[in-house]
Order: C-alpha cells, then structure tokens, then sequence
C-alpha cells in the first residue's frame, strides 16, 4: 500500500486560558489517502477545528501547545518545521478553509485583489494576465458576478464572503484541503455548486480532503472515511459504508443520526443527545461520553473504552465488548 | 380583520457601490402574526440579513413601512426606536462576529438591560442575568469567561440570552443555528420553540437551512435577488413548490445518500444575475429552464395562486 498523504498519531493538544488548561484533543490518530476525503464530524467543541489548526501549524500562540503526537504530511513531521518552512507549505501544499471566513479576509482589501495576491505568491507559474483571469473565473465559479471583484467584504453577505475564502483556496490547487464547514453560511444550490468544484479538483489534481462538517448528507454523498469526534477523542472510524449503513454503532454516533430534523418527519419536538458536551477543563473519567449514554454501565464511569476494530470500522465503546465476540 | 403584529410594506434597501446601486431588498411585503413564525430562504447574498435589519432598523430602508401592531417604526425618532426596540430584538448569524470580545458573558448579556436602564440595583440585574443564563442553557460559571474562549454553539447561547433580556415580542432570529452542529442546532431550536410556547413570541427565522426551516416555520418567504417570489404555509410550499427557484433549492437538499458519492451535484446553470442595477423581468430568468420571452420583459409580481399561496411566475399559473 502506499504511504498516506497525511498522518496524525496520538495528538494531544492542551489550550492554556486564565483558568485552567482546556483538554481540547487527547490523542487522537487520523491518516489519510492521496485522492481521499476524510470528513470529520462531532458537536461543537469535539476538536475539530483544533485538529485543523494543528496540521497547519495555527493554534494560537502561547495559548494553544501541541503536547505529543506527529503529524506527518508527506512522511515529514510538520512538527519539525520552521515557521519559514510552513509559510511555503501552507497555501501550496495544504490549503484551509476557515470556519470564520473573516480570520482569512483583509476587511480594508478588495475581494479581487485577495485572490489576485494570493496567486501572485503561491501561483508564480502563471502569467499575470492569466492571474487576472483566474480571479474572475474563480469569482463565477462560486457565483458571484465578476464585476462584484472591485467590493469589500463588508459590502458581501456571510456566504459571500465564505465564497471569496473558497475561491482563495481552490485557486491555489493544493495538495491537500482543510475545509473547515465550508458550507454551512451556504444555502443547498451554492452548496452544490461549491462541492462539485471541490469534486472536481479532486478528480483533476487528486487533492485529499478533510472535510469538516455537520451535514451528514453532505458527508454521506462526499466522502470516503468518516471520523466521528467527541470531546477530543476519535470515538468512531470507518469507511462511509461503515458509518451509514454497518449496524454497530459508537451511542454518540447514534445520538448524532437521532438529532436530524428530518424533511419527512412531522415530530415537533427534536431529539438531542441529551445534555452537552463536557467541560473540557474537567473531563469525565471512564468513557467521557457516560453522563450522556443512554447505555452506561458501572464499568462505563470507571474504565477508559478500548478500541474496537472491525476491518477498517473502530468504535470505542465498552458495549462492544459483549456486541462483537 | 385584527391587525396583524407585524405587517412589512414595499420595503426597499438599496445600497450604493461603485457600479452603482444594489437593490438588496426591492419592493418586499411581507405580515407576521403574533406568535408565529416566518421562515425567509433563499440563496447566499439575495438579501435575507438585510430584509431581517431593516425590519428592525438596524438599517434604514431606503422606502417602504414597517407596522409593528399598526405603527409605521420607521418613522420613529431615536427615542421612540430605543424604546420599541425592547420589544424588537435579533439573533445573529454569526456567532464570531456579533459578540465584544472584549466584554465578559455576564456583561454582554447585560447590556440591552444597561442601555434601558432596567435596573437600577447591581445585584438585582446580575441576577437577571443568571436566569437568562439558566433558561438558555449556560453554566454560571461561565458568567466571567470571554466569547473567544467558547465554542459556536455556547457563543449562540449567549446571543440568545442577551436577546430575550429585554422580553421581546418579535425576534429576528439570523441564522440562529447554521454554525452549529445537528445536536446543538436541536437543542437550540428546541429552545427557541419553548420560548414561544410560553411567551408568544414571534420570529422572523432566516436560514438556508430548509429542513430546520421547515421545522420551526408555520409560514415561508422565498427570496431570490432582493425579491420575494414565493410565499405560503409551511407545509403547502413544501408539498407544492411553485416557483422554479424554490423547486431547485428543495431538489438540491443532500439527502443521506453514499450511493450518490463522487456522481455530479445537480447545480443551476447559466449566470447569476447582478444585484447592482437588476434589469426588469424575473431575476430568476437566466437559470431558469422554464424562461420564455415573457420573463425577461415585465416585472413579475407576486400572484395568490391558491389560497395564502403567493407566487411571482407566470409558468406556475
Ligand atoms: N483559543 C482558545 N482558548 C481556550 N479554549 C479554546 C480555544 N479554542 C478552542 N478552545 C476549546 O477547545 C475545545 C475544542 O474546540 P474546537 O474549536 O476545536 O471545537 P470544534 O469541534 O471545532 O467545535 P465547533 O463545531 O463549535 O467549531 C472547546 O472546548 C473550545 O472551547
Ligand atoms: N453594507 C453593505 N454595503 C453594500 N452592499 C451590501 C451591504 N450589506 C449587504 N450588501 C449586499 O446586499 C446583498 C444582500 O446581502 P445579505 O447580507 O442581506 O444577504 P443574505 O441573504 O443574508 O446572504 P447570506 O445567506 O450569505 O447571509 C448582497 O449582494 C450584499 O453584497
Ligand atoms: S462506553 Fe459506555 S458510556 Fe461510553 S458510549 Fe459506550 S455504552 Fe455509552
Ligand atoms: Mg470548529
Ligand atoms: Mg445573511
């Protein structure tokens, strides 16, 4: 088999605040293909954009500290990097997608002109005329009429100027993809406008993906692994064959599909998982998902779950232990 | 009749841009009755924020009467329009951008009662502030955190709470739940609906999202380009979708589906038509696969088609 684009192992990454140190991943392990999308997705809080700004080398400084693990893009340890040498790998090896369109936006530059400055650094192959076409191809392509370049951001809406970010980033054609809900400040018909672009820079240039969301349609219909997060743990792994149609189940990843508000229900009321994700600065011992699992035993507050495998299916749930022998 | 809570008539926002102007909001009208809920959806950038803003005033319209109970609010003087605006609140889109850095939870949830000098003992408001905290679901021990050291989904809680501060009667809610997962974006709907229940509170839901939607709506506005072109009960506009853009937008709902994985996404095609200037007829008219000549000459206005089913096409009728 060949060596995996990407390959987180064991990360365990700690943010410092005033109060006390927040457990934001506790060792997590993710690996990744050339041409593969790998969605990540679990509640608000789970890590997921912490996983992301951890690959690129973003946490914010002093606060955010990478503890253990590698991560190891191309069979080099991006720990390892000078901040120079990440400057280079970020936008031409692995671009992101933030969640906040505004953390990658000049709010006093014309949207134009930010797309134009990012090829002129990362794009030097192409021919400044060729640069000033991109850019207005690029703004069509997420729909917004190329005239609109000479704009503010201010002067977009939300998902305009999520577009502008996503228009940024695939013009860049990395390697690899972070793209951080892409979508969500996007109605379905850009949506699908924006994921067949995605798709098809796959197909053109065999780009890999982490795609972060909370669509589960949208996972379901992209990508090819899942990894289902919680509280800073990878609680479920599989292929999207495994996590939509296998019958096992991490109760979490249950909770998540029972949370749907679904086109062709008529319940009013939603079922949530019940209660919230736990404080990160005090994590439950045992399972951390025991104060919400409708399933928890004793063994479920006293003992951390080992890992399931089933082929490439990994769940980490003690219920497998009588479910899988 | 009674007169509806709030009744929106021929709003118009336009703002201007170097290549002149931008009509967000053209020639809108719209009613909400109390304890109801108007969902307004529509493509990114067709006006759905701004329609939601000007509403409340937040920005001026550029013409067109909002009654709140029967009294045109834009013609309020700024005192008047503080005043009305307990009773008026919103929710934002964003849950980075709408809150102060710089001020702790307890403080932002404070400040609409500050500015309306609801209290005038310390202690007394503090403890306001706690209860709002507990009806939304924040721990106390939050009071003296700041937003950034929050996550999306406890930062909406806090938009929420400094929302319902000043018991409103009608709230813009601006995609109250888009940056939040499934499970959260239930319990905060859930919220939401509670809330109604027990005060009769009334909403303007703008989303894209159409299965939450049509979850917490009993009415739809669809917006395209500033305009509406569909409005209806909840369940006939999903039943019966009449206008071409809201049929493309119900068919392109992802569904749970890994058969579909790598095939094509169903996308309009041809161009998205420029807000600045729009030329007369159907903004919809050049991705539209029903257009004929009729569309890209008059102005097309609103048509009831059935009853409470309002339909700005001629291909629906
Ligand atoms: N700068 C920071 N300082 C302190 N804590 C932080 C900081 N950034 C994130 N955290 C905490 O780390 C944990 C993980 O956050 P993260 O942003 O990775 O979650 P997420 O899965 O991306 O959630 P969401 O779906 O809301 O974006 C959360 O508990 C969050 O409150
Ligand atoms: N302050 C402003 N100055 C100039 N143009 C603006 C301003 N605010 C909004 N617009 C423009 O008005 C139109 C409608 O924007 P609005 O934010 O209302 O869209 P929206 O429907 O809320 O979109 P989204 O779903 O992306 O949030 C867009 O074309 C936008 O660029
Ligand atoms: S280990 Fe126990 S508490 Fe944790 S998810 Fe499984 S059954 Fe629930
Ligand atoms: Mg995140
Ligand atoms: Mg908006």
């Amino acid at each position: 088999m060949s060596e995996p684009l990407l390959e987180i192992k064991d990360l365990v990454v700690e943010y410092h605040t005033d109060e006390a140190d927040v457990h934001a991943l506790n060792g997590i392990s993710l690996s990744l293909d050339k041409g593969e999308t790998l969605g990540l997705v679990g509640e608000t809080g789970a890590g997921k954009t912490t996983t992301a700004l951890s690959i690129m080398r973003l946490l914010p400084k002093k606060i955010g500290e990478i503890k253990n693990g590698q991560i190891l893009f191309e069979g080099e340890n991006l720990l390892d990097k000078t901040e120079a040498q990440m400057r280079l790998i970020r936008g031409e090896s692995i671009s992101m997608i933030f969640q906040d369109p505004m953390t990658s936006l000049n709010p006093v530059m014309r949207v134009g002109d930010q797309i134009l400055e990012a090829l002129r650094l990362h794009r030097p192959d192409m021919s400044k005329a060729e640069q000033q076409k991109k850019v207005d191809e690029m703004l069509e392509m997420v729909g917004i009429p190329a005239a609109r370049k000479r704009e503010y951001p201010h002067q977009f809406s939300g998902g305009m100027k999520q577009r502008v970010v996503i228009a940024i980033a695939l013009a860049l054609e990395p390697k690899l993809l972070i793209a951080d809900e892409p979508t969500t400040a996007l109605d379905v018909t850009i949506q699908a406008q924006v994921l067949q672009m995605m798709s098809d820079l796959k197909t053109k240039l065999d780009t890999s993906m982490l795609l972060i969301t909370h669509d589960l349609g949208v996972v379901s219909q992209t990508c090819d692994k899942v990894a289902v997060m919680y509280a800073g743990e990878v609680v479920e792994y599989g292929r999207a064959e495994d996590i939509f149609l296998g019958k096992q189940h991490h109760p979490y990843t249950e909770g998540l599909f029972g949370s749907l508000p679904e086109l062709n229900a008529t319940a009013k009321r939603l079922s949530p998982i019940n209660g919230l994700m736990p404080d990160p600065m005090a994590l439950p011992e045992g399972c951390k998902f025991h104060p919400r699992c409708p399933h928890c035993t004793e063994r479920c507050k006293k003992e951390i779950p080992a890992v399931h495998q089933d082929g490439e299916h990994m769940i980490r749930c003690h219920l497998m232990d009588k479910e899988v022998r | 009749m009674a007169t509806p809570m709030l009744e929106i008539k021929h709003l118009k926002k336009y703002f201007s841009t170097p290549a002149g102007q931008l009509h967000a909001v053209d020639d809108v009208s719209l009613t909400i009755e109390a304890g109801q809920t108007l969902g307004v959806v529509g493509e990114s950038g067709c006006g759905k924020s701004t329609l939601g803003r000007t509403v409340l005033r937040l920005l001026e319209p550029t013409s067109g009467e909002v009654l709140y109970n029967g009294t045109d609010i834009t013609k309020f003087n700024r005192k008047q329009m503080v005043a009305a605006r307990q009773e008026l609140q919103m929710i934002f889109q964003d849950p980075y951008a709408s809150l102060n850095p710089r001020l702790s939870v307890a403080e932002i949830i404070a400040e609409p009662l500050i500015v309306n000098k609801k209290y005038k003992n310390k202690k007394e408001m503090y403890e306001r502030v706690g209860q709002l905290m507990e009806t939304v679901g924040l721990a106390p021990r939050l009071m003296n955190s700041y937003p950034h050291e929050l996550d999306g989904g406890r930062r909406q809680r806090i938009g929420v709470a400094r929302a319902l501060a000043t018991d409103p009667r009608f709230i813009v809610c601006d995609e109250p739940v888009s940056a939040l997962d499934v499970s959260i974006q239930a319990q905060i709907l859930n919220l939401l609906m509670d809330l109604q229940d027990q005060q009769g509170l009334s909403y303007m839901f703008i989303t894209h999202d159409l299965s939450v939607v049509k979850h917490i709506s009993s009415h739809i506005a669809v917006m395209y380009l500033g305009r509406c072109v569909e409005y209806a009960e909840t369940e006939e506009l999903f039943a019966h979708p009449m206008h071409p853009y809201t049929q493309a937008l119900l068919a392109a709902i992802p569904v749970i589906d890994i058969t579909r994985r790598g095939k094509k996404w169903e996308t309009l095609q041809g161009e998205v038509t420029s807000p600045i200037n729009p030329a007369p007829g159907c903004r919809f008219a050049p991705r539209c696969k029903y257009a004929c000549e009729g569309c890209h000459a008059g102005n097309m206005e609103l048509l009831q088609i059935s009853a409470g089913h309002w339909v700005a096409c001629p291909y629906a009728r």
